[in-house]
């Protein structure tokens, strides 16, 4: 048994590894020319927090009941999620090559059935933060100490089956569960204010019963502080602000990256920022 | 078993169905329901009376409620999402989809009121598309229990199967069958007339109303051999094989006849053994009557199965 636990001083280990996996992720969607590549960058650092400064788990027993559980309901940001579980020991490394490929275990968008460390299986939009309430009920069930924290986009808030969620963690006073949006304030197509506005996401969650925190989503002492916050009553809600593309100058804030592939000269130029 | 609805000698399946799930419950910890206000529809109250904790009940959510039954199985719960059909399966096809059947948990999906058991209703209330969204899922095994006794066995089969399930229940009366030394098997139709002339396979509700097409069927010297296929997913095809080897078939369902068993019969003989197969359900959207006027107006009846006999029979 290997378990996981936090340092005490994370923050070398999260940027570092941070660091790695925007690299890898990078490197995997230029090798398969596929990818969520600006939607991965946004994410990073919240998954590098949670995974090095957060969460505790056992690589090696990936079904371990008593595992603090991270659902990712932005299932296409891959490249992300993908790097953190490599990163926290679920698999070698050389799976991260076989990315998308025939018969890959690594899907573009991820599969619990045969990935370890996967907690469910996400892609469609607004699913895993439903899931994550079940989760976190059956803590409740159980007297479980685990927490249960889940990733959803920002535009993702657009589908009506989180705010059924929502309603639920809120009534139930879930406060094992974290849910942690990704405001890069960028949908696949334009921003998400001009889309079908979320705005004011924080007076939203507020009404449906939850705490509220709005943080910069690349702040990694704020990131540790807002995801380590003792459970109180109610279900916590971070609203991480962050940018789409975050790292590389020519990604950062653009919806076309959101599935944009770089090329040879963009994937070169990319790398010599991200050091 | 309380049985005060139902008509001399017809039973609300229903009451099987509550009691075994509170039984089981009493001994395992790890069975909650998940309802979206359906505590009644479901028959659950006097689980909910006993397990109030275990009793989650989500509101008018139907997403939210199948994506919590995932999330239960994630923390080592056996939950039975429980409300009706059409809802469970029309309004949460996509959570059916992606969080349970190709997650691959460890979720009952109770689907209460099936068919056209909500007749005056309308389309919108009827569940007999249900088959044939589900059917391609196929790991969601799909169940549908033709009586009180296969209802109870059904239920404690389930409970005990790690893997997602789709357990078809009905509000409609149904008699006991008369099969001896019954078992339940998954997956293995159930003989319940022997016959050579033609096989009727039936399921759910309509399977007595098959023996009673067998019984006319034989006055007039046709032996029909009568199947309970309870099982829809996966299909007993040994007996599709000895089915087909009469020489024709007729299926029968409370549901329609596009995608559900008799599409899945269709398919089978098709790729197997082409037999003629007359299929014995609703042609889709259906008018507005009771349950048993829709049954009668459709050819539900033993009156109407024995006709889809005859012309299987002329098509053999």
């Amino acid at each position: 048994m290997t378990l996981h636990t936090p340092p005490n001083e994370p923050i070398p280990l999260i940027t570092a590894k941070a660091l790695w996996m925007r690299r890898t992720a990078f490197a995997m969607v230029h090798a398969a020319q596929l990818g969520h590549p600006g939607g991965d960058f946004s994410a990073i650092d919240v998954l590098a927090t949670l995974y090095f400064g957060i969460l505790r788990f056992d690589p090696e027993r990936p079904a371990w009941a008593e595992r603090d559980r991270f659902i990712m309901s932005k299932g296409h940001a891959t490249g992300a999620l993908y790097t953190a579980l490599c990163a926290a020991g679920y698999f070698p490394e050389d799976w991260l090559a076989t990315y998308m490929q025939p018969r890959s275990l690594l899907n573009g968008h991820p599969n619990r059935t045969y990935l370890p460390g996967v907690e469910t299986n996400t892609g469609p939009l607004g699913h895993g933060f439903p899931v994550a309430v079940g989760v976190a009920i059956a803590g409740v069930l159980t007297g479980g100490r685990y927490r249960t924290y889940v990733l959803t986009g920002d535009g993702e808030q657009q589908e009506g089956s989180n705010w059924e969620a929502a309603m639920v963690a809120g009534h139930r006073r879930l406060d094992h569960l974290t849910l942690i949006i990704d405001r890069n304030r960028l949908q696949q197509g334009a921003g998400t204010e001009e889309t079908s506005g979320l705005d004011p996401l924080d007076q939203k969650y507020l009404a449906f019963g939850w705490d509220v925190s709005m943080i910069d989503g690349h702040d990694y002492p704020a990131l540790l502080a807002a995801l380590s916050a003792p459970p109180n009553g109610k279900p916590h809600c971070i609203i991480a602000n962050t940018i789409k593309g975050k790292g590389v100058s020519f990604m950062e804030n653009k919806a076309s990256w959101h599935h944009g592939v770089p090329n040879d000269e963009q994937y070169a130029a990319a790398m010599k920022e991200l050091v | 078993m309380s049985d005060v609805t139902a008509p001399p000698g017809l039973h609300d399946c229903r009451e099987a169905w509550a009691s075994t799930i509170e039984a089981l419950a009493a001994a395992d910890p790890r069975i909650v329901v998940v309802v979206n206000d359906s505590v009644g529809s479901s028959k659950l109250g006097g689980f909910q009376q006993r397990f109030p904790d275990r009793t989650i009940n989500v509101g008018i959510a139907e997403q939210v409620m199948v994506g919590v039954g995932a999330g239960l199985a994630n923390g080592g719960q056996i939950p039975f999402v429980s409300a009706a059909s059409c809802f469970i399966t029309g309004r949460a096809l996509e959570q059916v989809k992606a969080d349970v059947a190709y997650a691959g948990f460890n979720v009952k999906l109770v689907g209460q009121s099936s068919g056209v058991a909500y007749g005056e209703l309308g389309a919108t209330h009827h569940s007999i598309e249900d088959f044939a969204w589900l059917r391609p899922l196929t790991n969601l095994t799909i169940i549908t229990p033709a009586d009180r006794w296969e209802t109870a066995e059904a239920v404690k089969w389930v409970a005990t199967h790690d893997g997602p399930v789709y357990l078809r229940l009905s509000r409609m009366p149904v008699p006991d069958l008369d099969v001896p030394n019954r078992e339940f098997h998954m997956g293995r139709a159930e003989v319940v007339r022997r016959g050579s002339d033609l096989a009727i396979i039936a399921c759910g509700t309509t399977v007595h109303l098959a023996v009673a097409a067998a019984d006319a069927l034989q006055v007039e010297g046709i032996s029909a051999r009568v199947l309970n296929m309870a099982t829809l997913n996966p299909l007993d095809e040994p007996a599709l094989h000895q089915a087909a080897a009469t020489g024709a078939i007729v299926t029968v369902e409370e549901a329609s006849v596009r995608g559900g068993l008799g599409g899945a019969v269709a398919e089978f003989t098709a790729a197997n053994r082409p037999v003629p197969v007359e299929r014995v359900g609703f042609p889709g959207f259906v008018v507005t009557g009771s349950a048993d006027w829709l049954f009668r107006e459709y050819g539900l009846s033993p009156e109407g199965i024995a006709a889809a006999a005859h012309r299987a029979l002329a098509r053999a």
